[in-house]
Parts: structure tokens; C-alpha cells; sequence
């Protein structure tokens, strides 16, 4: 298999151009968009390679065509990707929940700006960390991957592809303004580097019959892609094992619901990812996602040379989101800090975590600039 | 035209276990389920490489009935999902079943530009002027003066000529029957079936609970003999004045051409992308 782009070496590229490529060399060979500041580079990338790797990349006429489009790739069999900034989230909603309900493997790239409305477009934010959680409606469960800098870009898509497959599941990689635009070293690996996961493909007959069963007893059933001969009938209807609308059965609705909750319940602690810095002896934690880690990285080396015993949890999975653990580390700590950029979404998620063990404070900034690691510091040391 | 009878085409195609349908006595929906089974049958068409796929309403139900892969989706947006399919395995042959509110109001942008593209797939377009399924409200394709339960004083609105419509955004093949023109309704399927690129097919059909009862058309019958009122075939509308054409709706075949759909399009863009980068062989 020829690349359109060097691997087995180093590049300095764009957060977006590192999404689309990491997409391309985890499988994905179909990709539906529309174009949106800051995330229209993924499209531009994708619209350059996927047809030299005999991939489909098609501008939709708006972000609802386009998520629809992957997810009907998806049945037909293939790996699906589409990206988009806050507004068009919005507008992918809908159509995330029926992926969700329709258990149908796809990526969902959701690069942040400045919101809400059209605010900012050219501005980072994270603003869509609740979005990206709940933004579609009805008890849904999905996996929310954030990356901090353009290696992670380039990782966490690997990693959502192979989480989505595995688990039947949509993925949004929640990124933002400033690693789509930020240029870094990336090591792009050979193929052969890779790992990759491949969804479960039903082996016999019976299996195939229960498209929406839970044959291995792990919660996720294997996918009977169109064409095979399975004739599957998908509805975002609730739906019994079989696929056919049980829509005024409580207990069918209540079986499906927590089957889909379960697959990945189950499994949060393969999927979900946090990385601890100087945590260990920490009397105070920051806790951060996406491109504010790395402002807090600093702080906390500044804050160790003030005597003050920081530590940093930098969580790379928002969702599904280990609040446990966040209890635990509220037990060992003072204070937990959470700097972000927005009035408060992944501050709820912590100090509902904490559990009043620890007090919570929210460190937040608005407007389009990135946390300083002096404004976390002097928050901090007060 | 031999037609076999409607129980062997039921046998062979439908899902036992899923009957009864959900339409309501009088529905036409059904009628043009069995004419489009019947044009595949006729066609000698592989079940397993068709994909019916459907967006919200009644006619959207329509995928559940049939022993075949099947998505039914979210409201209007049958055609974007169909887009993903088609693309992904150009092997597969798409039948969109959908309805008039669904592909003209909340889809219709999805609409025009799958025409556009001339997305590879077949509608089969159910027109009662209505949203059935919610309770008969008034659709974009509802002529003046009808009344739904959101215009109870009768629609004020222009409404969409779906058929003209899709000549002008480019579809390759386009026709409009009622469900009473069931030869020319199965053999207008069979030409879409084997045809490259958009094919449409609309059916008149009739809805006496939702939108006749509120038009004073009570039963099927009733809403057959308005359809005979209110169409003019083709030929005989060439020859009418504007004026006489007023709150008529003209039937036949409008447009029957080969341009190439978005499949080969695609493949022809692949190789002219190798080509430019100097990839070919």
C-alpha cells in the first residue's frame, strides 16, 4: 500500500493535517464534510489523499448531510470520518444520537472555536466539552477523546477509530483551534506500527439475526454490513435483539438503553486515559484537558520551584469520564484547580467527582486565548 | 404484462413477522410497495445487493416490511445516508422509499442535491399531500386551499411540483403516476431500477384518514375519483393554457436521460487524481 504522505518518519504539520492522516492509515476510506473554520484543513487534507488511496471524499451540502453520509458508510462497510467546528456539531446532533442508538462505528472530529452561535470561528475554546457529551438528546452513551498537542492529534484519531470499531460505537475527537492550527514534529509510523481493531463481523447465521443482541456477552454485538446477504434492518427506532421497532415496550427499551451504556461502562477502564504529572506527593491537583494541560504542565513545574506541591492530571478521554478516580484523588489532596476555557463545563464533572472530599476551583478564561501558566500559578499560590 | 399474483410477491419479499403494516385502511402505501416488488421481481434483481433506505413518516416504515437490508432513518435525511451507502459499495443498488414532507420540506435541500450529484439511487416518492404520521398536517406539496390540521383554513402557500423539480436540479429519470396507474407505475420503476444515476418516481396516493377526511374526501374512493379530477396526462397538458392548468397536477414521464451518476463520476475523478500525481500505472 503506497501513502500519499512520508511514514516511518517525522513531519512538522498542522493538528488537522495530522488528524487526516492518521485517519487515512487507520483505514478510514470514506469521509463526508462540510467546511467549517477551524477544521477545514481535515477536509482539504482528506479531499487530497482519499482518492490516491481509492477512498471517498465528498463535500456534503451541509453537516447533517455529512454525518449521515459516514454513518451509511459505515453499514456499507466502511471506515467513516467527518469533521466539523461547534456550529456544525450542533447541527450533527441529531444523527450522532442515531449512531449512538443504531450502534454504527464513526469518528466525529469536533474542532473548538470561540462559541456560542458563530462567536469566534478563528479563535480556540472548549467550549463543547458538554456538547460533545450531551449534545444529542435521550440517555445516549458515546466515547469523547481530547488531545493536547499535534502528536495526540495524531494518536487519539488512531485510537478513536479503534475504540469506535471495537465497541460499535460513535467517537468524537474534541480538539480545538489551537492544535488544528498549531505546526509540531509528528511522528507518522509505518503501517506495520500500527495497531488496528476491526469491528466484529457476525461469523454465522444466528449471529447476524441478532444485529442488536449481545451474542458474546460483552455488550457488543457483531455488525452485519449491507450487502453480505444478512438483510438487517437499521432503525434509530427502539428496536429489540433483531432490529425490529419495540417502540411502547418499557423493558425492550430499558434491555437496549443500558446494553449500550454497558458495552462501554464496562469497558471505561481500556478506554478511559489520563496521564498524572508529579501527582504522587501533590497537595494541590490541577486537572485539565486538551491544550490548557500544557500551560498547566509549566505552572506546575513553577509552582514545585515556589514550595508549593503541585501536580497535574491531564485526562485524554473526557467521556465516559472516571469520577471515581476523581474522589480518590480529592481524598489526597487540598484543592483540586480546574483551569479551561470556558465559564465552567469539565468543573461540574470534577467536582461532582471530588464529591465535596476536596474543595474545587474553577480556573476559567474566555475570549480566545490560551491559559498563561502564570494565570494558573498566581490562581493557585493566590 | 403477466403479474403474479399478490400473495407469491408477499411470500418472497415481505417479512412475516412484521405484518401487519402500520397503514391505515384506504392507504395507498402499500399499493406502491407491491409495484416496486413487483419491478424487482420482474427485473430478476438480486436481493441481497439492494439497500432500501427511508427517512421518518409512514411511508418511511416501508424498509421494515421488506426481507431486505433496510436503514430507516432520521426525518428528510434518507438521501444523505443513502449517499454514504452508495459511495462506500457502489455494488449495492438504492431504493429510497419516501414521502412528501420528508424529501421536499426537511429534506429538501438533501433532495436537490443528490439530484445534483446524480447520487445513484431510485425514490420512490409517496406524494397524499400530508404528514400522515403526525396527524395531517399540511405539506409542502399540498395545492392551495387543501387544508391540514396546521392550516385549518386551507393552504395559503405556492406548493412544490416535486417532478419539475427534480428535471430541473438534473435527475435522469422522472416520472408521476397516481396509485391507480399501476402499469405505468411498475414499468416507470423498472426504468428507474435499471438506470445510472437519480431516478424518481412519484405516486399520487391516497391518505383518506389523515388528509382526506379533512378535505371532505372521507374514503379512497372519494380520493381516486379527485385524482381523476385533478390530473392531466402529459400529452394533453402540452396542449393547455396556463389558466386551464391552474390546480391541476400533470402525470406521466418528464425527463428520461444518461448523464453519468455520481459513481462513475467518482471512479473517473480517482484516476484523473492518480493521474495528476503521477500515481498511475
Amino acid at each position: 500500500m503506497r501513502y500519499p504522505f512520508p511514514v516511518g518518519r517525522s513531519d512538522f504539520i498542522q493538528g488537522d493535517e495530522a488528524i487526516a492522516r492518521a485517519a487515512i492509515l487507520a483505514g478510514c476510506r470514506f469521509y463526508a464534510g462540510y467546511p467549517i473554520t477551524p477544521a477545514s484543513e481535515i477536509f482539504e487534507a482528506m479531499a487530497l489523499y482519499m482518492p490516491l488511496v481509492d477512498g471517498v471524499s465528498i463535500q456534503m451540502e451541509d453537516e447533517i448531510a455529512s454525518i449521515a453520509a459516514i454513518i451509511g458508510a459505515s453499514w456499507a462497510g466502511a471506515k467513516a470520518m467527518t469533521a466539523t467546528s461547534g456550529p456544525g456539531f450542533s447541527l450533527m446532533q441529531e444523527n450522532l444520537g442515531y449512531a449512538v442508538m443504531t450502534e454504527t462505528p464513526i469518528v466525529v472530529v469536533d474542532v473548538q472555536r470561540g462559541g456560542p452561535s458563530t462567536g469566534q470561528p478563528t479563535l480556540p475554546a472548549q467550549g463543547d466539552i458538554m456538547q460533545s457529551i450531551w449534545g444529542t438528546h435521550g440517555d445516549h452513551m458515546l466515547i469523547v477523546l481530547s488531545p493536547s498537542t499535534v502528536q495526540e492529534a495524531f494518536d487519539f484519531t488512531i485510537r478513536a477509530f479503534n475504540l469506535a470499531e471495537k465497541y460499535r460505537t460513535p467517537v468524537v475527537l474534541l480538539t480545538d483551534a489551537e492544535i488544528a492550527h498549531m505546526r509540531e514534529r509528528v511522528y507518522i509510523p509505518k503501517p506495520e506500527e500500527i495497531e488496528l481493531v476491526e469491528r466484529k463481523l457476525p461469523q454465522n447465521e444466528e449471529e447476524a439475526k441478532l444485529p442488536f443482541g449481545d451474542p458474546h456477552g460483552d455488550g457488543v454485538p457483531p455488525m452485519p454490513i449491507f450487502g453480505k446477504g444478512y438483510r438487517t434492518y437499521v432503525t434509530g427506532l427502539t428496536h429489540d435483539e433483531r432490529g425490529r421497532p419495540r417502540t411502547v415496550e418499557a423493558e425492550i427499551h430499558e434491555r437496549l438503553i443500558k446494553r449500550i451504556f454497558r458495552k462501554i461502562l464496562d469497558h471505561k477502564d481500556e478506554i478511559i486515559s489520563m496521564e498524572e504529572f508529579m501527582l504522587d506527593d501533590a497537595e494541590v491537583a490541577i486537572v485539565t484537558t486538551g491544550i490548557v494541560s500544557r500551560s498547566a504542565v509549566r505552572a506546575v513545574k513553577i509552582l514545585r520551584e515556589k514550595g508549593v506541591k503541585a501536580g497535574l492530571l491531564k485526562l485524554n478521554t473526557i467521556w465516559p469520564f472516571d469520577f471515581d478516580y476523581i474522589e480518590e484523588l480529592a481524598e489526597r489532596v487540598r484543592k483540586i484547580y480546574v483551569p479551561e476555557m470556558n465559564l465552567g463545563q469539565l468543573y461540574h464533572l470534577v467536582k461532582e467527582g471530588a464529591n465535596g472530599k476536596a474543595e474545587v476551583e474553577l480556573i476559567a478564561k474566555i475570549g480566545g486565548e490560551v491559559h498563561t501558566p502564570m494565570e494558573i500559578v498566581e490562581r493557585v499560590v493566590g | 404484462m403477466y403479474l403474479k399474483s399478490a400473495y407469491e410477491i408477499r411470500d418472497k419479499y415481505l417479512r412475516k413477522d412484521m405484518l401487519p403494516t402500520i397503514f391505515c385502511p384506504g392507504c395507498g402505501i402499500g399499493s406502491v410497495l407491491q409495484f416496486t416488488l413487483r419491478a424487482i421481481d420482474d427485473l430478476g434483481l438480486n436481493q441481497d445487493e439492494i439497500v432500501w433506505v427511508s427517512g421518518i413518516g409512514c411511508s418511511s416504515r416501508v424498509p421494515g416490511f421488506v426481507n431486505f437490508d433496510g436503514l430507516h432513518t432520521t426525518h428528510g435525511r434518507a438521501l444523505a445516508f443513502a449517499t454514504g451507502i452508495k459511495l462506500a459499495n457502489p455494488d449495492l443498488k438504492i431504493i429510497a422509499f419516501m414521502g412528501d414532507g420528508d424529501a421536499a420540506a426537511i429534506g429538501g435541500n438533501h433532495f436537490i442535491h443528490a439530484i445534483r450529484r446524480n447520487l445513484d439511487v431510485t425514490v420512490i416518492l409517496i406524494n397524499n399531500f400530508t404528514y400522515g404520521m403526525t396527524g395531517g398536517q399540511v405539506a409542502p406539496t399540498a395545492l392551495k386551499g387543501l387544508r391540514g390540521t396546521t392550516a385549518p383554513y386551507g393552504q395559503f402557500e405556492n406548493p412544490f411540483d416535486i417532478a419539475n423539480l427534480a428535471v430541473s436540479a438534473g435527475a435522469n429519470y422522472v416520472a408521476r403516476w397516481t396509485v391507480f396507474n399501476y402499469l405505468q407505475g411498475i414499468n416507470s420503476i423498472k426504468k428507474a431500477l435499471q438506470k445510472e444515476g437519480f431516478t424518481l418516481v412519484e405516486f399520487l396516493s391516497p391518505c383518506p384518514i389523515s388528509f382526506g377526511r379533512r378535505n371532505r374526501m372521507k374514503t379512497a374512493p372519494e380520493l381516486i375519483r379527485w385524482y381523476q379530477k385533478i390530473t392531466v396526462p402529459l400529452a394533453k397538458a402540452k396542449k393547455m393554457s396556463e389558466e386551464e392548468l391552474e390546480g391541476k397536477i400533470v402525470i406521466g414521464e418528464f425527463a428520461d436521460r444518461d448523464r453519468p451518476g455520481l459513481v462513475r463520476e467518482y471512479q473517473e475523478y480517482i484516476k484523473r487524481a492518480k493521474k495528476m500525481m503521477g500515481w498511475e500505472q
